[in-house]
């Protein structure tokens, strides 16, 4: 993919933000020395960048994140260096948004500067699987509520459809005349479709622009 | 979807269209599906100014035969105890729901079984109890929602479902294919009495202490009908078990790799998993202590339910625990090796 200076993961919570942040992050710090993940989560202190830790630092990804993130601090609190984002303009960064327009509000901080430079890209990560964004309408509405509270426009949507364990290649085709609608409806280009990896090989030709992901996070047995 | 969302859409298929709350981690999720969804369905969601607000709101709305719930997470539970007490005291049927996380006190966020006592005692004042369920998947999370519905018009009572801050969290696929039954009629309710019929009235306080006791004890006959009917447990691998595991919701999901675990090195274990934790499934281990050894009990708290499953098997059989507490959760080799030392004692 070819990755604007900063790219943003949006998008109604649980549809899979996180895995997609950190595996862009390993794909971007291939093409840019000074490479970053950023978390703004304010929402969610379960899920989070910070799980992938060992991974991301081995890879020499600088990690952007709150303090009290993974901790039992169960407060809604920003890193320090989100700054850094804006401020230091060698540093490719991902950004992890929160979920839903709550999530977005912490873009707030940062939208201006993001808007004035002009070389981002804000990605809507849609799951027709989620319960509460199974169609093109409750989509679009998701997508407005978080560009008012996050002051920032979306430039294309990542389709990552999929049931967690559940997940077959049945169920990722079954998604794509979703994304089509939400494509239609909300005017953003489909970009993306994200798959887990063991599902690259039997996709592969049957959908376009086909991401694979490894999976941060496994759910408990 | 995530086992909060699996509750609050069960809940909205049983009918239920009043939700009151207010957010607490983990079970927050439940409180944003519902204010998204209710203003769309025609129904209430309303964020009260705190938990007493919450539970005496859905006292309101369950005196007027409505099915409602309100949900939050243990340092809430605590603050809603009173209502659960006037609830019972009224005979009201409500589903309470209770993602727990670490305590005492504000404790931690992270998942924890340790308002075992809290619910299955019924947790406010005064003689009674709740049917108290504990889902171990996120299926069952809807799943048992509906069917603490069920149970809460059937017997005029709460039920509880007592998850924990995983199962709240995890997200797996769920299936919505429910048989829904139609809700019974409530002919107590105060749906006004349309100059037709005497006022019925909803009420925990009682002026005379003979009618107090009669209520009380007929309330009682109430219970021991639903303990004798109302069990339930799932037993895995317990035919020809020596060492048996009692363990609910996210402890059983561990005890169940740690028994296969066992099973590939010869040793026979098994798991049984209370379903119902109030009314306790105590014939199911009175039954598995005519043959095992041990029964170990797996626990995310100091070690609460164990009490019971030695109730159930009147001491026949050593009764040993294994836990994490603070919010971690036993790994299944742990588990394992507590069988492995188990076997080694023998016992009985």
């Amino acid at each position: 993919m070819n990755y604007k200076r900063i790219t943003l993961l949006a998008g109604h919570y649980g549809s899979g933000k996180t895995n997609i942040a950190v595996n862009m992050a390993m794909e971007l710090k291939k093409e840019h020395e000074h490479t970053a993940i950023a978390d703004l989560d304010i929402v969610n202190p379960y899920f989070r960048t910070l799980d992938s830790k060992n991974e991301l630092e081995a890879a020499g990804i600088r990690l952007i994140v709150s303090p009290y993130a993974n901790s039992s601090l169960d407060i809604p609190a920003l890193p320090q260096d989100m700054y850094a984002i804006v401020d230091d303009e060698r540093l490719y960064s991902i950004i992890d948004v929160g979920g839903d327009d709550r999530g977005a509000l912490a873009l707030g901080r940062l939208s201006r500067r993001i808007a004035e430079e002009n070389n981002y890209d804000m990605f809507l990560v849609i799951n027709k699987y989620r319960p509460l964004t199974p169609d093109a309408q409750s989509v679009a509405e998701v997508m407005q509520e978080i560009e008012e509270a996050g002051r920032l426009k979306f430039t294309g949507i990542i389709n990552n459809s999929n049931l967690g364990s559940g997940t077959d290649a049945e169920c990722i085709l079954g998604s794509l005349d979703y994304a089509k609608e939400v494509s239609e409806l909300t005017g953003l280009p489909l970009v993306l479709t994200s798959v887990e990896e063991k599902f690259y090989d039997e996709l592969k030709g049957k959908i376009d622009n086909l991401f694979a992901m490894k999976l941060q996070k496994r759910p408990v047995d | 979807m995530k086992g909060n969302e699996a509750i609050a859409e069960a809940a909205i298929q049983a009918g239920c269209r009043h939700y009151f709350g207010y957010p607490i981690t983990p079970q927050t999720e439940i409180a944003a599906y519902m204010a998204k969804r209710m203003p769309k369905i025609g129904g209430t969601f309303l964020q009260a100014e705190s938990e007493i607000a919450a539970i005496n709101m859905v006292y309101g709305v369950a005196s007027a035969g409505k099915r409602v719930m309100t949900s939050s997470s243990s340092p809430g539970i605590s603050l809603k105890s009173e209502g659960l007490s006037y609830l019972a005291g009224a005979d009201l049927p409500a589903l309470v729901v209770n993602a727990q996380r670490g305590g005492p006190g504000l404790g931690g966020i992270q998942p924890s079984q340790s308002d075992y006592f809290q619910a299955t005692r019924g947790g406010g004042h005064g003689d009674y109890h709740m049917i108290v369920l504990a889902p171990s998947s996120v299926q069952e999370m809807a799943q048992l929602t509906i069917k603490g519905f069920e149970l809460a018009d059937q017997y005029r009572m709460t039920s509880m479902i007592l998850a924990d801050g995983t199962i709240g969290q995890m997200m797996e696929p769920v299936s919505f294919d429910f048989d829904i039954k139609e809700q019974p009629a409530k002919p107590w309710a105060t749906t006004g009495t349309k100059m037709a019929r005497e006022h019925n009235v909803i009420n925990s306080l009682y002026l005379n202490p003979e009618l107090l006791e009669k209520t009380n004890i007929e309330r009682y006959k109430k219970y021991e009908l639903i303990a004798q009917t109302e069990a339930m447990a799932e037993e895995y691998l317990t035919e020809d078990a020596d060492i048996i595991i009692a363990a609910f919701g996210i402890a059983a999901r561990v005890s169940r790799n740690a028994v296969n675990e066992a099973r590939a090195h010869g040793i026979k274990a098994g798991l049984i998993r209370p379903v119902t934790l109030w009314p306790f499934p105590s014939a199911v281990f009175a039954k598995a202590a005519d043959h095992a050894k041990q029964i170990i009990s797996v626990e995310l708290s100091m070690g609460q339910m164990i009490e019971d499953v030695q109730l159930a098997t009147k001491c026949r059989v050593p009764v040993s625990l294994c836990y994490r507490v603070g919010g971690m959760i036993p790994t299944p080799d742990q588990v394992y090796q507590a069988i492995v030392e188990a076997n080694e004692k023998g016992g009985k």
